[in-house]
């Protein structure tokens, strides 16, 4: 960490003394309190690169094996900590991996700053090497993107970047950078950004609005919260948990609030959604009012809209105007940041129970545990579930473990059964559903919370989709966990074919390679576990080893995840098998 | 929901690549843009979008929602044609001979309100500013005659009712 007197130095140096565009890149990295991040040189960087070089000792550079690792790594690791994450990439193809990147964290909200070198000014329209049209190709996936030409721009486009990746709603920005600006020298000087004049942030708390909601929260008999990852990226998760106990109010999660609140908090009820659980779903059609905190109704949450919470009053605290009355209709809007506007909610709140109300998700609950969970986790068939495997990890991990997820069934089983203690434990690809997002975004998890066990849970298929990032994991020790549940099928695929296409299991079956091997060859720990036996102590010696370990549990090749929404269906027909 | 008419005017600032965001926003919805005006508006330094395109209200709203969150623009609003002053602008290329020849021309410009642009030996332009129809009634009086080229603007348009952007901007300033 750069310290304060460090700060004021490098400004005093760089205010008197001309620097290139390259150096000044790495000054405003430090001025915005950047010590990490992840990248792939090329041509059209190289004079960044160059730079980095010098100043190894205060800004570490991690060479993903691809671009797009190095975006899901600054992914994690801005998802982890609540900061900016990095990536940086040549122009051209190293430009254009950055994209999947860019997608993910545009649609899961997750502030990070792409750099991309650019061919030089005189070259750009001329089908230069590595040239490409960065700029309009991410144009639809950033939250702002913006070419700079001339050295003297960089100071306040790069401000600019890192005001707008991280307030409000967050979301990823990219800057391309010309060869020639990276070279050329000016008088550097750096003033952080404090505002856009076309651009508000957060939109201010409306007094009335909360004055109303408040109404309709105490006046309801059978209210239900649903939250989001609004809560995590707004900072309330005490004001969440001060809103829940007050008002008595039963509440789930979206995949991406998950672990705002503690899983074992008697008031959360579980997750909603596709393959959320069962009460929770069923029962958004039953309550008076929902209250929708910081989510934004995607379709894997309310299923066919049409029968989506029709007896409710809905209020929906929500920081992005764009996302009120877009798919679900709000009685109420309460705009602006979450923590605000539940800190002006909360006085005005009557305290409350609602037992009898609760009661009936407990109810539900039961049903599910009995038809469901009980034998995801407690399985009494011979092959191994995903869902044991979890629970075990829970139990090493004294619930308290970093769980990063790819796509697919074993993240569905992972949100569902993994248990938090802490805010900002679940980093998964929501929106996006990007297969290799979990390994690289394990790495920056990690780099990002050292002191936390990060375990990252991953199918077969996804894995191998970012399998070369293991390079980092061992060039540079970083002890994550990794848990491959092997059942050899793109398993969520070949679940719909399964329920869906008459079990025609069109691409679906994946011969797999010897994955033990593939981790020992980059010098990593690794067994592999197949009977039920084995598994506790494996990961009991997973969790307590300090250095990387790579676990392949051989799971039942054609399990499928239940409770399950059928795609377009009502929530109310969620089915238990 | 009724597919209707709707006028979209987006102020912004002038930059490089904002019209590649805002016709994006009608791409990833297979939305068609039915015009589009882009020119400086009341306010130095502020440029203003006038789009035209016909969808449901619903998706007129989704679609202002997503331009407005756009950081380089001030405001976007949407209008139904009743809440709108508009007009749209013609060129019709034509034959010099025809003007001479053809009496009836001379009263098609003299009908239409149309002015004679320039006259050449070969052509002559005509323009023509007006609502949708009534350039087109003009297209089709002239059509018989032969027309050589043909060219209509996109919609320019104001409200009627007040777009407070210098207020924004001036509490934007304030709390500089």
């Amino acid at each position: 960490m750069e310290t304060v007197k460090e700060k004021k130095k490098t400004r005093e140096k760089a205010a008197t003394i001309k620097i290139s565009g390259a150096e000044a890149i790495i000054h405003c990295l430090l001025a915005e309190g950047v010590d990490l991040l992840y990248g792939y040189p090329g041509g059209a960087i190289m004079p960044v690169y160059d730079e980095l070089y010098k100043f190894q000792d205060r800004l570490t550079h991690i060479l993903t094996r691809h671009e797009q690792g190095a975006t899901h790594a600054a992914q994690g690791y801005a998802r982890v900590t609540g900061k900016v994450g990095v990536a940086m990439a040549t122009s051209g193809p190293g430009a254009t991996n950055l994209v999947t990147g860019l997608a993910d964290a545009q649609i899961d909200s997750t502030p990070i700053v792409c750099i991309t070198g650019q061919v030089p000014r005189h070259l750009l329209g001329s089908d230069a090497f590595q040239e490409t049209d960065i700029i309009g190709i991410s144009t639809p996936v950033t939250k702002w993107n913006h070419q700079i030409t001339k050295a003297a721009e960089i100071p306040e486009v790069m401000a600019k970047a890192f005001y707008i990746a991280k307030s409000g709603r967050p979301g990823p920005v990219l800057i391309d950078i010309t060869k020639n600006a990276q070279f050329e020298e000016f008088e550097f000087s750096y003033e952080p950004c404090k505002g856009v004049r076309s651009y508000n942030a957060a939109p201010k708390p409306d007094i009335k609005a909360i004055e109303a909601a408040a109404e309709l929260i105490n006046k309801a008999k059978k209210p239900y919260i649903v939250w989001g990852q609004g809560v995590i990226l707004g900072k309330a998760e005490e004001q969440l948990k001060a809103l829940v106990e007050k008002a008595g109010i039963p509440a789930a999660w979206t995949i991406l609030g998950a672990s705002a609140l503690s899983t074992d908090h008697p008031l959360n009820v579980g997750m909603v959604g596709m393959h959320g659980n069962y009460g929770p779903n069923i029962l958004t059609n039953e309550c008076d009012v929902l209250v929708a905190i910081g989510m934004r109704f995607d379709d894997r949450v309310t299923g066919n809209l049409e029968t989506y919470a029709k007896q409710a009053k809905v209020i929906h605290f929500e920081i992005d105007p764009a996302e009120v009355n877009k798919n679900v209709k709000a009685h109420i809007a309460v705009l602006g940041d979450s923590k605000k506007t539940l800190e002006l909610l909360l006085p005005l709140i009557n305290e409350n129970k609602h037992e009898s109300w609760h009661n009936v998700f407990k109810e539900k609950y039961q049903i599910e545990f009995d038809e469901v969970i009980e034998h995801d986790i407690h399985p009494t068939k011979k092959g191994l579930t995903m869902g044991e495997v979890i629970e075990e990890i829970n139990l090493a991990s004294k619930n308290n473990a970093v769980i990063v997820t790819d796509v697919g069934q074993h993240q569905m089983i992972a949100c569902r059964y993994a248990k938090f203690k802490e805010s900002k434990s679940n980093i998964t690809s929501g929106g996006l559903g990007t297969m290799g997002f979990a390994l690289p975004a394990a790495i920056g998890a990690k780099m990002g919370a050292m002191d936390r066990e990060v375990v990252a849970i991953i199918g077969d298929g996804g894995y191998q989709m970012t399998i070369q990032e293991l390079g980092v994991i061992f060039q540079h020790q970083i002890p994550v966990k990794i848990v491959v549940l092997n059942n050899d099928h793109l398993g969520m695929v070949r679940q719909w074919q399964e329920l869906f296409f008459e079990s025609r299991y069109a691409a679906t079956v994946m011969v797999n390679p010897d994955f033990v091997k593939i981790a020992e060859g980059y010098h990593i720990e690794a067994k592999r576990v197949s009977e039920r036996k084995d598994l506790k102590a494996t990961i009991q010696e997973m969790i307590a080893s300090d250095k990387p370990y790579f676990l392949e549990v051989k799971v039942e090749k054609e399990d499928n995840v239940f409770p399950m929404i059928p795609s377009g269906a009502s929530v109310s027909d969620i089915r238990l098998k | 929901m009724k597919k209707q008419w709707f006028t979209i005017s987006v102020y912004s600032e002038n930059n490089v690549g904002l019209l590649n965001r805002i016709s994006g926003i009608f791409l990833k919805r297979h939305i068609n843009i039915e015009s589009l005006n882009v020119s400086k508006s009341e306010i130095d330094e502020v440029s203003k979008f006038t789009i035209v395109v016909n969808t449901t209200e619903k998706w007129v709203h989704n679609i202002v929602g997503q331009i407005e969150k756009q950081i380089e623009v001030i405001k976007a609003f949407y209008h139904t044609d009743e809440e709108t002053i508009y007009q749209e602008s013609a060129l019709f290329k034509i034959a010099s001979h025809l003007l001479f020849d053809e009496r009836q021309i001379q009263n098609i410009i003299k009908e239409n309100n149309s002015q004679i642009v320039t006259v050449a030996r070969e052509f002559f332009v005509l323009a023509k500013t007006g609502r949708r129809h009534e350039i087109d009634e003009m297209y089709e009086q002239l059509k018989p005659f032969g027309i050589m080229q043909f060219v209509r603007s996109g919609r320019i348009s104001v409200t009627k009712d007040e777009m407070q952007i210098s207020a924004l901007l001036n509490e934007f300033q304030e709390h500089e």
